[in-house]
Parts: structure tokens; C-alpha cells; sequence
């Protein structure tokens, strides 16, 4: 043995540690990868012995080789052993080496929970904070949960180094194993005002992290972070909190108001940028004077827009800056302000355009963002141009695909709102086609779709442009690289088909859809060239057959045959589909071409009818089938309790992506749209389709077409016909001296109305300052959108009235519901617990008045004794409630828990206010010593609220997991006593029947077989609740067992009752 | 949240890279890459915020760095950071190194990415910001130190 130990060390002297690992690789910078394989090797030998000292050598090598990018996950039991270690020195090697390298598929991470329990508890404070720095890297959902107990009861370790450790890893076990949150939420509270700067900055950045994901449910907070705010020093907890404000003041608008003191003293006073910038920006979010329900008196609003104004001035002066950290910072401020006050950021434009320029990506990427608000009719040209110029000079194509993506966005915000001259629009486009690399082709190929099915006056332009696109198309295939492009051929070759009337020269056109290099072309693409070649066929088939000459028709149809089987080969389904079909169409039009018959009106009507856009909301316009209740409910709803219970998953709640932007939406509007005019086509069409009556079809078929919306006839003082491909830049000039001659034409027209002329799209020109106005379109969008009656947005509103109305029915009846337990709670089956609220103020108050909700009992884990009660409170009446008193009596068997200091008979004070319509959520712990009986406490009642809360005994009840063969072993021992009972008439589905008892009475589920079922819960005092359920018929037999005979027995009635509700 | 801390030198080569949410080897080492790729092309005097990082982040996370001679130094970090406050976090961590290696220079990081490891830990946990006062971390690596000497010593 002995000789074993001094073998090792000997061994170890020879062994190459980090130092020489690393110096190793330096040395062979050749044969890098050949060194380390054979440091690999050495290493694997290492971990083979039994010295620790040995191994943790090898693993901490093992760390550095990870970090350069080989793969280590093969030792990962090696590294659980040297964590194991009794030695700090080992530990903390090995827990470094498992925070780099494991994670949840790890399946040796299931041997470390109790490793790190033991640590966890380890006198040594280092040994714990190891154990919970490496925990933080790689906890799993199991480790969460079988630690989070222990992880829990560190919150409140003696040493500071300690607590905040074990209060920051509270967030990644909230993430892991969100049922901790909840027990473990107080707590974290109390962390708050930690005596330790560490701690306390601790839980703030958890809190922070939480509220985040879901602000609302930390209002009730704000009151603490105030006073944090107030106090603390900090600067690092500080922004925190003010960030954490800036996430709360949208929710609640008096917050804003409350926070314009403090934060303009912080303003004023700190040196420190980061804070400044980040209490300006919760300014910015907290203005929104606006939207706020409850008006702010005049004078208060005017000094926050005051104080608001300050703040964008701030942010002049950042961007101003010349440290550029400040420049970028203010640009991301400026772009949260243009959602909500565009115009404060418009006043800004020489700055932000000036920002274009400059030489940092950075900063032109936040310019960028915020040209959106920026446009008008006046300066769209300009600034496209200016962003045209910067394509050419960009060199990174992600900067390059940002302003590809952003020039489209401007030019096609709000319906082309700002577009005058749609050839400008379809020429920028047909340029951004000659970009190299870019992904965004399909953005452009959508566009131009777009811009040529909805501006008709546009169509005999953009044919011939993309009749040029389709002449040129190997220049976007040439290229591997120009892959992305090739996206707009297939707006091209559609556009040429479909509106191939327009077409200048269609034979050259034919020609070049069916050249064999179009079969190199992705395969969707070439079955538009395929269907698009049919459709110009037959155009001109139509113009050739007018003449005399019968050969250039027949020349035609030979091509398309000669060219055609090219794609029959295709080995996309698609393609091959389509071009045989059309082949053997070809084929037949050539026999009667030979036999001299006249085809092409058949050809064409093929083909006839054009697809028009169609409006989003077009689903309106049909009628609602007779006897369809489309507010009913398919299922039953969910009843209201349960989506109390889901309380906890909602602090986790995903965030609504926030950057989607609005284009996508409309795209996706008009898909539907596309989608529901389908099928309606088809259900028109469909002979099995039972049509609701004859009126609705009729209606249908009355809705304005395209053909009703008002277009301007183009002016056309601008030559259409435009040599080669076109620049946008002459459109530029073209467009200022088109409305020079429109200012012109108008003075003479003055005294005409404007409202005329401009047709129905007044409401479009709002937002533009009022020199806007004077600029007229040359082409006109047909927007859909725009068309739809009057009457149907007036009936939309009514609809919300009426669930709102709806709702607060439904908010009587519950209120009703509390009523009547009140009346009826003598009976002494149900823990009943009374109490009062006090107002202050405003003075009387009756009752009826405010409402008063319990939502959720819920036993706490870690406390046997202890009950959670979350209840809202709610003011109906129209006066502001300052203060608030929460008073229970104490009865012998459950105590309000006060704060420390305060006499048995003393109120909670409620720590938020309740303006007028309001409600809002606190919590109150109440002790309960004994929970087997019901209590039955008669509070004298003041003249105050009264208000009762029932605690039901399955409220004591947890639903706990619990494994068949663990029920079995708990049936087995006979502690349990017996009692049963017998459910008549109950109507429902077994699984529904297990719901509603997992449900209310927080049952879980064991074992199921057929319509049987062994159910277990757990109270908060340990005693086991077994249930055996079993159904026939409309019968159901309950057999109970429970340690405790009292509980088994009301909880039993509680079930029972449970169903004689339904 | 942070999501990665990486320390790389001018030519790319990593010294140090501690990511808060798993990757494969090979994704990290293409991260790494990307973020040298895009942090390298930048001049000296612009700012120290980057977006548009395609394996790291999205659009809510950016990459904040500080260049300091041979070293980057480079955080990703979500929303919920500020950016500021990050930038003098980098700050505090190489003064931090400063302190603990006296005169701190590549070579050490090099030879002793264990220890920036643990200094590392003192004051990131888990992506979430652990210590922000130099003199509090440096107190705790020493007392680590300390107590590993003792272990080796007798």
C-alpha cells in the first residue's frame, strides 16, 4: 500500500501538469493536433490510477483541451470522481471541469445529487460555494428539484458569501423546477433587505431576471423597490431596480408619476453615465401620458411632458457625443421613443441622417432602426437614394441585407403610404436585384408580386422590366453565391405571364422562360417558368392568329414543344406535373393548328379571369350561417379556478416576441385572406357543400371588387417606355418636376375641393405635417383594407362592449357566489375563517362597493403549519382607497402571522393603494396548528367588510407524485384507517370524473386500469390520503384510506360534494 | 442575463471562454470565430457594442467588448444588462486580474486559465452578475488560495 502511494507520487512528478500541457502546444505548432491526441492518451492513462491528486491533474488538462475544442464528455465520470474529492484544492478542479462541460443530456449528472447535497451542507463555506458556482452551470430539472430544499434553506446561511450565492442559483432552479418559485418566493423577499450590499444586489438581480418574464406579477413590489431605490448606493442594484421600473411603469401608470422625483434627483446627482442613461430610459417608458387611463391633472401632465422633453434633449446630447458607447446608446433610446412619440424623434432627423455616415456599423445599424419614423411623402426619394448609396459601398452583406431590408420597409410601411411614383418603387427594386449574396430575395420577389397586382397603372411598366429581368436572368444564376437572388425570376416570369397583355416584344419572353439553363433554377421556380410559359403562349397564340400569316403561330407551338420535354425530365414532381400536362396541351393546339382551326379564344380562357387582392377582414362580408353561435363554447370552458392554479407557470411565462414587425403581419393577414377566399372558391364550387342560403352567396358576390376602388388614372407626363434596365435616380428628378407641375395645376384649381380629389384615403394623411398633403400620388394602391364598410368596424366595437358587459356579469355572479357562502357557513362542514378590511379613506364605503376575491389557498411545504392565502382585493367604487386594513381574528386553531412587534389583534395594513376600478393581489400567512377539524370562529363584526375564507380541508391537501409500488408499500403497512363512500348519478367521463377530484381536491393519479383508479395526495402535516376509484355506470364507489380519520372523512364529503354541484 | 464570456487575443486564439448555456464543442469553437471575426474588423475608436452575432443571441443579445493590447475581452449579454454597467464590469474583471497576477499580460492567462476561471467565478454565477467590488473578490480568491496552499502543504 504504502509503496503504492509513494509510486504514484514518483509517477506524478513525471506527469506533464497544465503548465507543461500548455507549453507542449506552443512548442508544436505543427503538429498541434497530433500532440494533443497523444496528451489525450497520456491523459486517459492518468485517470486510470487511483490517485486523486493524479486524476484531478488530468481533469484539469482536460478543462483547458475543452476550451480549445475537443470533445471531453467521455471523462465525465472521472471529473463526478474528483469533485468527490475531501480536498478543496481537487473540488473546485473538478467542479470547474463539470461546469464547462456538462449539461442536461449529461446522464452522469444523476450520481452527483448527492455529492453536492453534501457539499452544500459542508462546514467549509468554500466547499459550498464551489458546489453552488458549479450547480449554477449545470442544473437539471431533477437536480432543481431535489435540491431545491437545501439550496433554499442556504438563503439564510450565517455567512453573507453564502447567501448570495444561494440566492442568485434560485433563478436557475425557478427555471428548471418552476414549482419552487412559490415556496420559495418569500423568502427571496425577505433577501431584499438583506444587512449584506451582496445579498441584497442578489436577489434584486433575480427578481429583476423573474419580472422580466412576467412584470405583473412583481408590482406588488414596487413599494420595497422604492424604498431600495431611495437607499441604496449601489450603482450596480440601482440600475437594476431602475431597469426593473422602466419594465413596470407601462402597467402602471401612477408609478411613472411616483418614480419623476427620484429619478430626476438621480439624474441630476449621479456621475455615473450608466445610470444616467438608464434613468432617462425609464423615463422615456414611463411617459405615456397618452395612454394612461387615469389623466394626470393638467398641470402634471404638462411638467412630465416637460421632464419628458428634458429627456429626449439628454439623449441629443449623447448622440452628440463623441465617445461613441454614448452615440450608440442614444440611438437605442431615441428608437424605444418612436414607438410611442414619433414625432419628438422626427424633430431629430438631421442628427440621425448625419448618423448614417458615420464609420461605426454600429451606430448606422441603430440609425437605421429609427429612419422608419422618419419618411414622408417629401424625403422618401431622398433618403432611399442616400441608402442606395450605401448598398453600393457596404461591404458586409449582413449591413448590406439590414438596408435591403430596411429600403423596403420604409417605402412599403402603411400600404406605400409614402410612395408617389411607383415606376421609382419597381426600378429601386429591379436594382436591389443586382446586389450579390443577398438572402433576401424573396423580399424583393414579394414586393414586386405586390406592387404589380395591386397598382394597376403600374403593370405595363413592371412587365417590361421584368421581361428584361427574365432577358438577363444568367446574370443571377451564374453565380453560386447569387443563390439567394434567383427568388426574384420567380416574381419575374409570373408577372410576365400574368399580365403578359402588356408584354412589348412576348416572343423574345417565351424564349428566354424556356431556355435550358432555366432547368439549373430551383424546382418551385421553374414550375412558375413552366406555368407562365403557358399563359404567354396563349397570348400569343391570340395576337398571331389575327394575322394573316398562320406560320408564326404554328413556329410558336413547335417551340414550345421542342423546349418543353426538357422539363417533363425534371426531377421535380412539380415541374414534371406541370410541363407535361402543358406539352401534351401544346401538343393538341399544333394537330388543330394544322387542320387550320382557330384555338386561341379557348387557349386563352383557359387563363382568363384575373386574381384579385383580397381584403383581410373579407370573412365579414359573409354572413354568419343560421344557427351558428360562434360565441358558444365548442368544450366546456375551463373553469375560472384553474386558471388561478396555473398562477405559478405564468412567472415564467415566453415572452411575445417583440421585434415582429408589422409587415409580417400584414403579409400574413393577406395569406389568410388568400387562404379563406380559397376556400370559399372551392366551397362555392364544391356541388357537396351545403350553403347556408341563397342570400349569402348573393352577398358574397355583391362585395366590391377591385374594379369599384376608386384608381387614379396615372398622369403621364412621364415616359413609360424606359431603354434598357432603369435607374431609380432620374425618377428622382422626374417626380420633382411632376410636382412642380401638379403645384402649378393646383393653384389654378384652388378653389376646387380637396376632399374630391383626394377620394376616400383623407384618414392616410393624418400623420404627415400639413405641406405633405399637398403632394398627390401619381399611381394609386389599391388598398383592400381600406374598402370595408363603415358599419363593420362600429359592430367589431360593439362586440368588446358586449364582453365587457359580459364580464362583469360574470364578476357579480362571483361576488354573488361569496355571498352565499357567507349566509351559509354555519353548517360547520367547512373551515371557515372571518375577518375584516378597514378603509380609511374615502369615507363611506359601503360594502357592495369593493369587492373582495379569495383565489388561492395553497399549504406551504416547508412550513407544516403555515397557509398561503393570495387574495385581490378589488374597488367598485369610484373614490380612491389610500389605506387599507386586513384583520382575521385568530381562533385557536390558525393565527394571521403579523410582523414581529405588532399585538394579536392588530390589522396587516394592505402595502398598495386601490384607485377607483381597480384590482390588485396580496398575500397573508395564516398558522394553522390543527387541520384535521374544521374551525368554527364567529368574528364580531365591525361595520367594516366583512369578508370569510373557506379552507376547505383539500386545501391542506398537496398533490404529490407518488410511485405505484411506494402506494402499495403505504397500503400494505395497516396504519391507515378505512372509509368509503358512494357517488349516485354522476354523469361524466372517468378521466373527467379524475380531473375534477385531481383538481380540486389535489389528487394525483398512480395507477389507472380501465375505469379504476388509485389516487394519492398528502397534506401539509404528512398525513397520506390513498383514494381507490372505481365507476359503473352512472355509479362511483370511493374507497379511502388515511392515517388520520377525521381529515379521510371531510375530505370525503368535500368530494362528495364536489360532484353533487354538477 | 450574460450568455457567454470570452477572452481571445488579436489572431483569434482563446484564452478563456465560459459560456452559461450548452453548446457542442464544435458550435462554441464556430462562436468563438464569429466573435473574434466580427470584434477583429472593428476600428479602435468606435463603439464597444455589436450586434449581430448569428449563433449567439438573437436580436434581443449584443456583444459588448473592450480591446486591451493584445487581449478582447468579450461579453453577451441580453437586454436585461446594461450596457454601461457591463462595459465597467469588464473593467473591474481585468483590474481584478491586474490585481491578482500583478501586471497581468497574456502569458498569464494562458498558463493559468484555471485561476481566471476562479476569479471568473467570483464574480458571474450562472450568467448573472455574482460581485461587482474589486476588493470583496479579491478577498475571497485570496482566502481560496490560502486554504488550497494548506491542503498542498503538509
Amino acid at each position: 500500500m504504502a509503496l503504492k502511494i509513494v509510486k504514484g507520487s514518483i509517477d506524478r512528478m513525471f506527469d506533464k501538469n497544465l503548465q507543461d500541457l500548455v507549453r507542449g502546444i506552443r512548442n508544436h505548432k505543427e503538429d498541434e493536433a497530433k500532440y494533443i491526441s497523444t496528451c489525450i492518451d497520456e491523459i486517459k492513462q492518468e485517470l486510470k490510477q487511483d490517485n486523486i491528486a493524479v486524476k484531478a491533474n488530468a481533469v484539469c488538462k482536460l478543462t483547458y483541451l475543452q476550451m480549445l475544442g475537443y470533445d471531453v464528455s467521455w471523462a465525465a465520470f472521472n471529473i463526478v470522481e474528483v469533485m468527490s474529492s475531501s480536498k478543496f484544492t481537487y473540488k473546485r478542479i473538478g467542479y470547474l471541469a463539470a461546469s464547462q462541460c456538462f449539461h442536461e443530456s449529461t446522464d452522469v449528472i444523476m450520481l452527483t445529487t448527492n455529492q453536492i447535497r453534501k457539499d452544500l451542507s459542508s462546514p467549509n463555506q468554500y466547499d459550498t460555494g464551489v458546489a453552488l458556482t458549479g450547480l449554477s452551470c449545470f442544473v437539471t430539472p431533477d437536480l432543481a428539484r431535489d435540491l431545491a430544499n437545501d439550496i433554499m434553506t442556504l438563503m439564510s446561511h450565517t455567512k453573507p458569501y453564502i447567501r448570495k450565492k444561494a440566492v442568485l442559483i434560485m433563478y436557475k432552479v425557478f427555471l428548471k423546477y418552476p414549482e419552487s418559485l412559490r415556496p420559495a418566493f418569500p423568502r427571496l423577499k425577505e433577501k431584499l433587505e438583506d444587512p449584506d450590499p451582496g445579498v441584497q444586489s442578489a436577489a434584486v438581480n433575480v427578481i429583476c431576471e423573474l419580472a422580466r418574464r412576467n412584470p405583473k406579477n412583481y408590482l406588488s413590489l414596487a413599494p420595497l423597490f422604492f424604498k431600495l431605490m431611495t437607499s441604496s448606493t449601489n450603482n450596480w442594484v440601482l440600475i437594476k431596480i431602475i431597469k426593473l421600473f422602466g419594465a413596470l411603469t407601462p402597467l402602471e401608470p401612477r408609478l411613472g408619476k411616483k418614480l419623476i422625483e427620484p429619478l430626476t434627483n438621480l439624474i441630476h446627482s449621479t456621475s455615473a453615465m450608466s445610470l444616467l442613461y438608464e434613468c432617462v430610459n425609464t423615463v422615456i417608458a414611463g411617459h405615456d401620458v397618452n395612454g394612461s387611463p387615469f389623466l394626470p391633472p393638467f398641470s402634471l401632465a404638462l411638467f412630465l411632458f416637460l421632464r419628458f422633453q428634458l429627456c429626449v434633449q439628454k439623449l441629443r446630447i449623447l448622440i452628440e457625443d463623441s465617445d461613441q458607447n454614448l452615440k450608440y446608446l442614444g440611438l437605442l433610446a431615441m428608437s424605444k421613443i418612436l414607438k410611442t412619440h414619433p414625432k419628438s424623434v422626427q424633430s431629430h432627423k438631421d442628427l440621425i441622417l448625419q448618423c448614417l455616415d458615420d464609420k461605426d456599423e454600429s451606430i448606422r445599424l441603430r440609425a437605421l432602426d429609427l429612419l422608419y419614423g422618419m419618411v414622408s411623402k417629401k424625403n422618401l426619394m431622398e433618403i432611399v437614394k442616400k441608402l442606395m448609396l450605401h448598398v453600393d459601398k457596404a461591404e458586409g452583406t449582413t449591413y448590406r441585407d439590414e438596408l435591403l431590408t430596411k429600403i423596403i420597409d420604409i417605402c412599403s410601411q402603411s400600404n406605400y403610404q409614402y410612395i408617389t411614383n411607383f415606376e421609382w418603387y419597381i426600378s429601386i427594386l429591379v436594382e436591389l436585384t443586382r446586389l450579390e449574396g443577398t438572402r433576401h430575395g424573396h423580399l424583393i420577389a414579394s414586393q414586386m408580386l405586390d406592387v404589380a397586382i395591386r397598382v394597376k397603372a403600374i403593370r405595363v411598366f413592371a412587365v417590361a422590366q421584368m421581361a428584361t429581368l427574365l432577358d438577363n436572368a444568367h446574370l443571377m444564376t451564374g453565380n453560386v453565391q447569387r443563390k439567394g437572388i434567383c427568388e426574384v425570376l420567380y416574381a419575374a416570369a409570373w408577372i410576365c405571364g400574368e399580365f403578359s397583355e402588356h408584354l412589348e416584344n412576348p416572343m423574345q419572353t417565351l424564349e428566354a422562360m424556356l431556355r435550358p439553363k432555366v432547368a439549373t433554377l430551383p424546382g418551385h421556380i421553374q414550375a412558375v417558368y413552366v406555368q407562365n410559359a403557358a399563359k404567354l403562349f396563349a397570348t400569343l397564340l391570340k395576337n398571331q392568329e389575327g394575322n394573316t400569316d398562320r406560320t408564326a403561330a404554328q413556329e410558336t407551338s413547335q417551340l414550345m414543344i421542342d423546349r418543353l420535354p426538357l422539363f417533363v425530365q425534371s426531377a421535380n414532381l412539380e415541374v414534371q406535373e406541370r410541363a407535361s400536362c402543358i406539352l401534351q396541351l401544346v401538343k393538341y393546339i399544333q394537330k388543330l393548328q394544322q387542320k387550320d382551326v382557330e384555338v386561341a379564344e379557348e387557349v386563352i380562357a383557359l387563363f382568363a379571369g384575373e386574381l384579385n387582392p383580397v381584403a383581410p377582414k373579407a370573412q365579414k362580408k359573409v354572413p354568419v350561417p343560421e344557427g351558428l353561435d360562434l360565441d358558444a363554447w365548442i368544450n366546456e370552458p375551463p373553469s375560472e379556478s384553474e386558471s388561478e392554479d396555473e398562477q405559478p407557470k405564468a412567472i415564467f411565462a415566453k415572452e411575445e416576441p417583440k421585434h415582429s414587425r408589422a409587415r409580417h403581419t400584414e403579409v400574413d393577414e393577406k395569406e389568410l385572406a388568400k387562404r379563406r377566399e380559397a376556400r370559399k372558391q372551392e366551397q362555392a364550387n364544391n356541388p357537396f357543400y351545403i350553403k347556408a342560403s341563397p342570400s349569402s352567396q348573393k352577398v358574397y358576390q355583391e362585395a366590391p371588387g377591385v374594379e369599384h376602388i376608386p384608381v387614379v388614372q396615372i398622369d403621364l407626363s412621364v415616359p413609360l417606355k424606359v431603354p434598357g434596365l432603369p435607374m431609380s435616380d432620374q425618377y428622382v428628378k422626374l417626380e420633382e418636376e411632376r410636382r412642380q407641375k401638379e403645384r402649378v395645376e393646383k393653384k389654378k384649381k384652388e378653389k376646387k375641393k380637396r376632399k374630391e380629389k383626394r377620394g376616400g384615403r383623407g384618414k392616410k394623411h393624418d400623420s404627415g405635417p400639413e405641406s405633405e398633403e399637398d403632394i398627390t400620388p401619381a399611381h394609386m394602391v389599391d388598398i383592400v383594407t381600406e374598402e370595408m364598410p363603415e358599419d363593420k368596424k362600429s359592430s367589431k366595437h360593439k362586440k368588446k362592449k358586449q364582453k365587457r358587459e359580459k364580464e362583469e356579469k360574470e364578476k357579480k355572479k362571483k361576488k354573488k357566489h361569496h355571498h352565499h357562502h357567507h349566509h351559509s357557513d354555519g353548517g360547520g362542514e367547512e373551515s371557515v375563517q372571518n375577518g375584516t378590511v378597514e378603509e380609511e379613506e374615502p369615507l363611506p364605503v359601503s360594502v357592495c362597493h369593493q369587492s373582495f376575491t379569495e383565489i388561492d389557498i395553497q399549504g406551504n411545504l416547508q412550513d407544516g403549519s403555515q397557509v398561503v392565502v393570495s387574495v385581490i382585493f378589488e374597488n367598485k367604487c369610484d373614490n380612491f382607497l389610500k389605506t387599507m386594513e386586513f384583520n382575521v381574528l385568530d381562533s385557536l386553531n390558525s393565527k394571521l402571522q403579523r410582523p414581529e412587534g405588532s399585538g394579536p389583534h392588530d390589522g396587516l395594513s394592505v402595502p398598495f393603494q386601490l384607485p377607483p376600478e381597480t384590482r390588485s393581489s396580496g398575500t397573508l400567512r395564516l398558522s394553522v396548528f390543527v387541520i384535521v377539524f374544521p374551525q368554527n370562529e364567529d368574528s364580531s363584526t365591525h361595520e367594516k367588510l366583512d369578508f370569510k375564507l373557506h379552507f376547505t380541508c383539500s386545501s391542506y391537501l398537496i398533490t404529490t407524485p407518488c410511485y405505484s409500488d411506494a402506494f402499495a408499500k403505504l397500503l400494505e403497512s395497516g396504519d391507515l384507517k378505512c372509509s368509503s363512500v358512494r357517488l349516485e348519478g354522476v354523469n361524466m367521463p372517468f378521466h373527467h370524473l379524475l380531473a375534477r377530484i385531481c383538481f380540486h381536491h389535489h389528487f394525483s393519479v398512480v395507477e389507472r386500469i380501465d375505469s379504476c383508479a388509485s389516487m394519492y395526495s398528502r397534506s401539509i402535516q404528512g398525513h397520506h390520503v390513498c383514494l381507490l376509484v372505481k365507476t359503473s355506470g352512472q355509479t362511483v364507489s370511493i374507497d379511502a384510506k388515511c392515517d388520520e380519520p377525521t381529515l379521510l372523512g371531510n375530505v370525503l364529503d368535500e368530494i362528495k360534494q364536489t360532484f353533487s354541484q354538477c | 442575463m450574460i450568455k457567454a464570456i470570452l477572452i481571445f487575443n488579436n489572431h483569434g486564439k482563446p484564452r478563456l471562454s465560459k459560456f452559461y448555456e450548452h453548446y457542442s464543442e464544435d458550435t462554441e469553437q464556430q462562436i468563438i470565430r464569429e466573435t473574434f471575426h466580427l470584434v477583429s474588423k472593428r476600428d479602435e475608436n468606435v463603439c464597444n457594442f455589436l450586434e449581430g452575432g448569428m449563433l449567439i443571441g438573437g436580436s434581443d443579445y449584443r456583444l459588448i467588448y473592450r480591446h486591451y493590447a493584445t487581449l478582447y475581452f468579450v461579453f453577451c449579454v441580453d437586454s436585461s444588462e446594461s450596457e454601461l454597467g457591463i462595459l465597467d464590469l469588464i473593467q473591474v474583471f481585468v483590474e481584478t486580474l491586474d490585481k491578482c497576477f500583478e501586471n497581468v499580460c497574456e502569458l498569464d492567462l494562458i498558463f493559468h486559465v484555471d485561476k481566471v476561471h476562479n476569479i471568473l467565478a467570483e464574480m458571474v454565477m450562472g450568467g448573472m452578475v455574482l460581485e461587482t467590488n474589486m476588493n470583496e473578490i479579491i478577498t475571497q480568491v485570496d482566502s481560496q488560495n490560502k486554504m488550497e496552499k494548506s491542503e498542498q502543504s503538509p
